[in-house]
């Protein structure tokens, strides 16, 4: 019984870490394009979906750090965890790149995200049910966000249509890790607290047939796909995002801010 | 979304030529009625002028505002912290745009306002051409640079402009939880680490003097101030703005056991309020002339996001244009 429940934490915390860390990263890459956005309104789109990413961070970062029962808060899952204890998915910790590659990556997460959540309502565990009701609504409109500019991209000039498909290009060997399901997962759906991984491929599939249809995009074959992330083997980036998300707090272990 | 300036149905010279004293004298007539100028009033071309003027300052502020703080954005210590000053400088972007929309109003595209900024034609406030050097100039920066504006905006927002007035009121609601939680920020490092207080000490020492300069050059050195004040487009002097400023900080910094660098600094029984040392004019013309110590750096960058941004709002239109020639057969 014991080592049931142990596995059942594990299995928790695991997969809270994955939801936080997802969200913590893009939402800080996001927030990087604050004060340098394209338009005004860019601007104030662009931090409005890196708050609600950073919110929904927070709400799957406290969820993890009881599920751990440490003593650690979110803050300490957040800042004064190592590039390898992170959990999150390669797709979102590349550099923001241009604003062809930052809606690239929104779209293609968002399309993701929103099902996941979609699904994640009917959680077992009443903390992600409960965080997934918040963030569905959420993610409806960023996915609509990101289509949207999917299509003017995709459609405006022709620099901005080879942007938009080099982006894609570039971007499309990170997406198979969304549907890639390993232990954590299994356990998690076995568990009731998440969806199984594969049952989202076929409604992404076909958010980004449509959008890539009306955006003049050509979908790129999948090949080679990169994974690694959430178990800890990231790429370079992660590291110097890091450094400088973690510097203050970690230059004074223990205060309060 | 076009870069050329747009005419605009408000802006009728013509009609502005005229200037015929009777109306002059029933347009001041309605200000010292208190009443509200609303954009298809007619105005005196020189109204017109300097509410341009102020209105766009005010929103290039805005803007530029938003760098030193997004400077460390992505460096705040808690994800609490991250998401409010995110949501802080979110709400600069909107302040600047809703102001943007009501320079729009007075017949001048925001494209060619924006145009100003960048040729350095345009001036923004001076404050925001020094550094942020460490967490705790965002605990200063809300304190002081949003509490000055408040002081300021809270006298505009009875401004005689309806449309300048109203964005006042919006802008200031925001404008006073930004404050708050600039002064909590402050309030917690002073209670913090004996490293935190010394952090936020030295925020206070590097900001008090050039918040007190924000408010702009001392009365008998600033030539608009009595047209301003009689269209009541100002309500109040600089200086007399900096004295209430004064007046309402100083105690806030007493009560957080912080001390404001200012050896000349006392309280006179009399008045009532608090009077200040010297300030030095000359670093506050330096860095109105182009020479602080970030001009260069915020100029640079709006450039870079503008040039960057020009293919997108050039792909953005395009669509807008072939969506609507796509759509034309339809409707026809």
């Amino acid at each position: 019984m014991a080592e049931e429940r142990a596995t059942s934490t594990d299995t928790l915390l695991e997969y809270c870490l994955r939801l936080g860390d997802d969200r913590l990263i893009l939402g800080h890459r996001l927030s990087e394009w604050c004060g340098h956005g394209p338009i005004l309104e860019e601007d104030i789109a662009l931090a409005n979906i890196a708050l609600d990413f950073l919110g929904q961070a927070s709400h799957a970062l406290e969820v993890a750090a009881a599920a751990e029962g440490a003593g650690r808060s979110a803050d300490d899952l957040a800042f004064f965890r190592e590039g390898v204890q992170f959990r999150n998915l390669l797709i979102v910790e590349l550099p923001r790149g241009d604003f062809a590659f930052t809606i690239a990556r929104q779209f293609l997460f968002d399309a993701f995200s929103v099902h996941l959540m979609d699904a994640l309502q009917k959680s077992a565990e009443p903390r992600i049910a409960e965080l997934a009701a918040k963030a569905v609504k959420e993610d409806r409109y960023h996915v609509r966000h990101s289509a949207e500019w999917m299509v003017k991209l995709g459609d405006g000039t022709d620099e901005s249509h080879t942007r938009l498909q080099n982006a894609v290009n570039d971007l499309w060997r990170f997406t198979g890790e969304m549907f890639l399901a390993d232990p954590v997962d299994d356990a998690a759906a076995a568990a009731g607290i998440a969806p199984a991984a594969s049952t989202l491929k076929e409604k992404w599939d076909a958010v980004v047939n449509d959008v890539f249809a009306r955006a003049n995009i050509t979908r790129p074959a999948d090949e080679v796909f990169m994974r690694g992330g959430r178990t800890g083997k990231h790429t370079e980036h992660l590291g110097h995002l890091l450094a400088e998300m973690q510097i203050v707090a970690r230059s004074h272990p223990g205060a309060e801010w | 979304m076009s870069d050329a300036p747009q005419p605009r149905a408000s802006m009728t010279p013509s009609e502005q030529k005229a200037e015929d004293p009777q109306r002059i004298a029933e347009f001041e007539a309605r200000i010292a009625r208190g009443e509200s100028i609303e954009p298809k009033d007619w105005m005196p071309d020189r109204y017109r002028t300097q509410l341009i003027r102020m209105m766009s300052q005010h929103a290039h502020s805005e803007i530029v505002g938003m760098l030193p703080e997004g400077n460390w954005i992505t460096r705040a210590p808690s994800l609490r912290r991250k998401m409010i000053l995110l949501a802080k400088v979110q709400d600069e972007a909107g302040h600047g745009l809703y102001i943007y929309c009501g320079t729009e109003t007075l017949g001048v595209d925001r494209s060619e306002l924006v145009d100003q900024l960048l040729t350095g034609k345009a001036k923004y406030s001076s404050i925001f051409n020094y550094p942020t050097l460490s967490w705790a100039d965002m605990g200063v920066i809300g304190w002081f640079v949003d509490g000055a504006a408040i002081v300021n905006q809270t006298v505009l927002a009875k401004a005689s402009y309806g449309p300048y007035a109203r964005a006042m009121i919006r802008i200031c609601k925001e404008e006073n939880f930004h404050k708050k939680q600039g002064y909590e920020i402050i309030a917690t490092l002073a209670n913090g680490t004996p490293e935190q207080k010394a952090m936020a000490q030295d925020a206070i020492n590097r900001w008090w003097w050039p918040s007190l300069m924000m408010l702009g050059p001392s009365d008998k050195d600033s030539p608009n101030t009595a047209e301003l004040i009689k269209w009541r487009v100002k309500r109040k002097t600089n200086d007399e703005l900096r004295q209430r400023f004064v007046d309402i900080t100083v105690p806030q910094a007493q009560a957080v056991g912080l001390t404001l660098p200012d050896p000349d600094l006392k309280y006179n029984e009399e008045t009532q309020h608090w009077e200040h040392g010297a300030i030095d004019w000359d670093e506050f013309w330096q860095v109105v002339k182009g020479n602080g110590p970030c001009n260069r750096e915020r100029i640079a960058a709006r450039r870079e996001a503008h040039e960057n941004g020009r293919w997108v709002r050039d792909a953005a239109e395009a669509h807008a244009a072939k969506k609507a020639a796509r759509n034309q057969p339809a409707a026809a």
